[in-house]
């Protein structure tokens, strides 16, 4: 039951799928979500740090922990996140931007803050939630079971 | 000149035509490069950082580069193949000829979601989801259910009134023509078309549906028909915005085209 605590996520390996439209893969590393991994030995996962770090300007949104729907759902605040940082280049990683990590049975959903604060997924693309937690319990909904997967991205 | 129709216009052949060249383009792997390109664009567009593709200005120059792309490789299977459009202010429900067995195929079945007939539906076996956000390798739709009625013809009248094409900050919170149209503010016209169809529409691996292409052509022909609304009004910013796509700046992935390159539509195709 162990998980990697750095995980390939969002840009696949298959990767090979040629990109011969997209130009700029290389812009998206694969570096993982800066989890903090001190007190996750248990698959509950409590222990998230909560509100220090950059935010941005806006209230930085709170950490969850939940079953919603038979999924397990949790969300905190990435330790590289924060806007303002370095975006020439993109070469950060996959949560480079996010500023917070969002799973759904430990696979990540990628999630994005939008300038008034609200909240988007990759799975919820064109609507936006007030919350992470929000936005993770649609996610759930959409997926109805379906597991996440690695995206190609080019 | 090349004439891009509306979806209800269509002959049959002509509906033919086009759906035999999107299959040929995805049994070549040439469609999914187009999802890839999308995908890797909308999770790279952020409000505070580099944004090209979306919640940005160049929202539409470069998603009519991204339509042009596909047209011409559509072309390279038919030659007279267009993009057609979908006014969803006039085609309002599941009903519909868009959502025929003979075009785009209907409704996601209760449960699932999934495309059970037309071209586009699993048991074809002509339409594998490869680009994919979840492990479900199927074409799923939910007409009308994560949002219960598309823009009206009142609510597209008030965005193509505004008369300045976009404002700082260049984003999702802009006030403008441009973020109206794309739906981050006031009535909501484009995001809200991805929410109503549901699916892999609501994903950033959106191309996945192909009335993606024919959403996008009417977001299209509607920034065409407020250029003509609003002769005196350009494209904005003009130049040394950060994180954001000037009137002269190179747009990725091409790099080889800009803004300016792309504001007379007339140079490619016209709207019938």
């Amino acid at each position: 039951m162990s998980r990697p605590t750095r995980r390939q996520v969002l840009y696949g390996s298959a990767a090979a799928v040629t990109g011969a439209v997209l130009a700029a893969p290389a812009a998206f590393a694969d570096t993982a979500a800066a989890r903090p991994t001190a007190g996750h030995g248990d698959s509950a996962g409590h222990g998230h740090p909560a509100g220090h770090g950059p935010s941005g300007g806006h209230q930085m949104a709170e950490p969850f922990d939940e079953v919603y729907q038979g999924r397990h759902i949790e969300g905190w605040q990435s330790e590289d996140g924060g806007h303002g940082g370095h975006h020439a280049g993109r070469a950060a990683g996959p949560h480079e931007g996010m500023d917070f990590v969002v799973r759904i049975d430990n696979d990540d959903l990628h999630v994005m803050r939008n300038a008034d604060g609200t909240w988007i997924s990759l799975v919820n693309h064109y609507e936006t939630f007030t919350t992470p937690r929000a936005l993770a319990r649609a996610a759930v909904r959409e997926l109805q079971g379906a597991d996440l997967v690695p995206v190609v991205t080019g | 000149m090349a004439v891009r129709k509306n979806q209800a216009d269509l002959t049959a052949t002509e509906k033919r035509n086009f759906v035999d060249a999107v299959l040929e383009l995805k049994r070549s792997g040439r469609y999914d490069e187009f999802i890839s390109t999308h995908n890797a664009f909308i999770i790279g567009d952020t409000d505070e950082g580099e944004r090209t593709g979306h919640r940005s200005p160049s929202f539409l120059p470069w998603h009519r580069r991204f339509l042009l792309q596909f047209e011409q490789a559509l072309q390279s299977i038919t030659p007279s193949v267009m993009l057609p459009y979908w006014d969803w202010t006039v085609d309002r429900t599941p009903r519909s000829s868009l959502w025929a067995d003979d075009f785009l195929g209907g409704d996601g079945r209760s449960g699932d979601g999934r495309v059970a007939s037309g071209p586009f539906a699993f048991t074809g076996g002509k339409w594998p989801m490869n680009i994919r956000v979840d492990g479900r390798t199927f074409l799923r739709r939910s007409l009308g259910t994560g949002v219960r009625e598309l823009p009206t013809r009142a609510e597209v009248d008030r965005v193509l009134a505004m008369t300045v094409y976009d404002a700082a900050p260049w984003n999702s919170s802009s006030d403008s023509f441009r973020n109206n149209i794309e739906g981050w503010r006031g009535p909501n016209l484009h995001n809200r078309v991805h929410v109503w169809v549901g699916g892999q529409m609501t994903t950033g691996a959106s191309p996945n549906d192909p009335v993606f292409w024919l959403h996008h052509c009417f977001i299209d022909k509607l920034w065409a028909d407020w250029q003509r609304m609003h002769p005196k009004s350009g494209y904005l910013p003009t130049g040394n915005t950060p994180d954001v796509i000037d009137l002269h700046d190179t747009m990725k992935p091409w790099n080889d085209v800009t803004p300016a390159d792309l504001l007379d539509h007339t140079k490619f195709y016209t709207y019938g």
